[in-house]
């Protein structure tokens, strides 16, 4: 079996079960419904909210700057700090939040693999505590939007020549049977997906335990799409967060030079005054 | 701190919907969340005084969605 390209950014539950009392190691656990955090989670770990902290609040963007600063020092994190994520639904939004980190060049971040769900169904220790880490004082990096693609970044790759440009929604999602997932209140003005796109669902890269797949079953499930390491990939779903999944498969586990989150995603696109779209197969 | 216990995973159809019912205990509670299968984003979430209770309150949430 291959290795995967960045094996690093990967830990184990049980890594973090050994170091969940390291004062070097930050774990955040990043969920899409914050009710689960208060459930029980990993002893120490610190919750991050996507609504509130991992955005800006005012305008349509990822966190500021400034913003990102007060978050990690309020977390007790400093530029050393090895930061673990994890979160449920297979870690959707702890890798946007990875994607986010990267944007802002902080170099220790990875992924707990499985994420609360497995942490779960191993039946380890959780704690209801909300935890207070020490106050640090974090310096942020510019952001670097090499790993981000804009709207006008997308209608540039036209005519998709050297760009693979993936649509990890769901079938309905894709076809424009349906414009969001129910529950989801994150809409667009029209279904469909955009033209060109290849429907490749998040899901593919994960295993039933909620772990990513093997070097060899990811690259194959990419590959068999027509998406190999010389193309220039944009990955984009609803908002973001399902985008950062497959980003982070595409660029970290395979090691894709050129890959892009486009976190306008549907929103955008299909809100957007006459954008082409295609809807059905 | 304590550990979780019971931890079930289950795969249903509900109203056409293929979803997975995932519950679990920690503490004196009995937890359950609902998610559809595609796109696999939870759709609700109860808690009970046992598994079974947990998992019909949820199941009652997640057929207002579904």
């Amino acid at each position: 079996m291959t290795e995967f390209a960045n094996p690093d950014v990967l830990v184990t539950t049980e890594w973090i079960d050994n170091h969940k009392d390291d004062p070097d190691v930050a774990v955040i656990e990043v969920d899409v419904d914050a009710e689960a955090y208060v459930e029980g989670h990993i002893p120490g770990a610190v919750a991050w909210s996507w609504r509130t902290q991992l955005c800006d609040q005012v305008e349509r963007n990822i966190i500021k700057k400034t913003d990102l600063e007060v978050l990690l020092g309020y977390s007790g994190i400093t530029q050393k700090t090895k930061i673990v994520l994890y979160g449920d639904n297979n870690n959707w939004f702890a890798t946007w939040a990875f994607w986010q980190l990267k944007l802002y060049k902080h170099e220790n971040v990875y992924i707990m693999d499985g994420g609360r769900k497995k942490w779960l169904a191993e039946g380890r220790e959780v704690s209801t505590d909300v935890i207070v880490r020490e106050k640090t004082v974090y310096y942020a990096k510019d952001p670097d939007f090499t790993q981000r693609a804009f709207l006008t970044q997308v209608q540039a790759a036209y005519p998709l020549s050297t760009t693979a440009l993936i649509d990890v929604r769901s079938r309905g999602e894709y076809t424009g049977e349906i414009i969001a997932p129910p529950g989801l209140p994150e809409t667009a003005q029209r279904g469909g997906h955009i033209p060109g796109a290849l429907n490749i669902n998040w899901r593919e890269s994960c295993n039933e335990d909620g772990t990513f797949k093997s070097y060899d079953d990811l690259k194959t499930i990419f590959e068999q799409h027509g998406v190999t390491a010389d193309k220039h990939v944009i990955i984009y779903c609803r908002i973001g967060e399902r985008s950062s999944h497959t980003w982070f498969v595409l660029k970290y586990l395979l090691g894709y030079p050129n890959v892009r989150n486009y976190d306008g995603s549907w929103t955008e696109w299909g809100s957007l005054v006459g954008a082409p779209i295609e809807v059905g197969e | 701190m304590t550990k979780v216990e019971n931890y079930r995973l289950e795969k249903k159809a509900v109203n056409g919907t293929a979803i997975f019912i995932t519950s679990y205990k920690i503490g004196t509670k009995f937890y359950c969340h609902i998610e559809n299968i595609d796109p696999g984003a939870t759709i609700a979430r109860a808690y009970g005084e046992t598994q079974e209770a947990a998992k019909q309150a949820a199941i009652a949430k997640a057929l207002e969605r579904i």
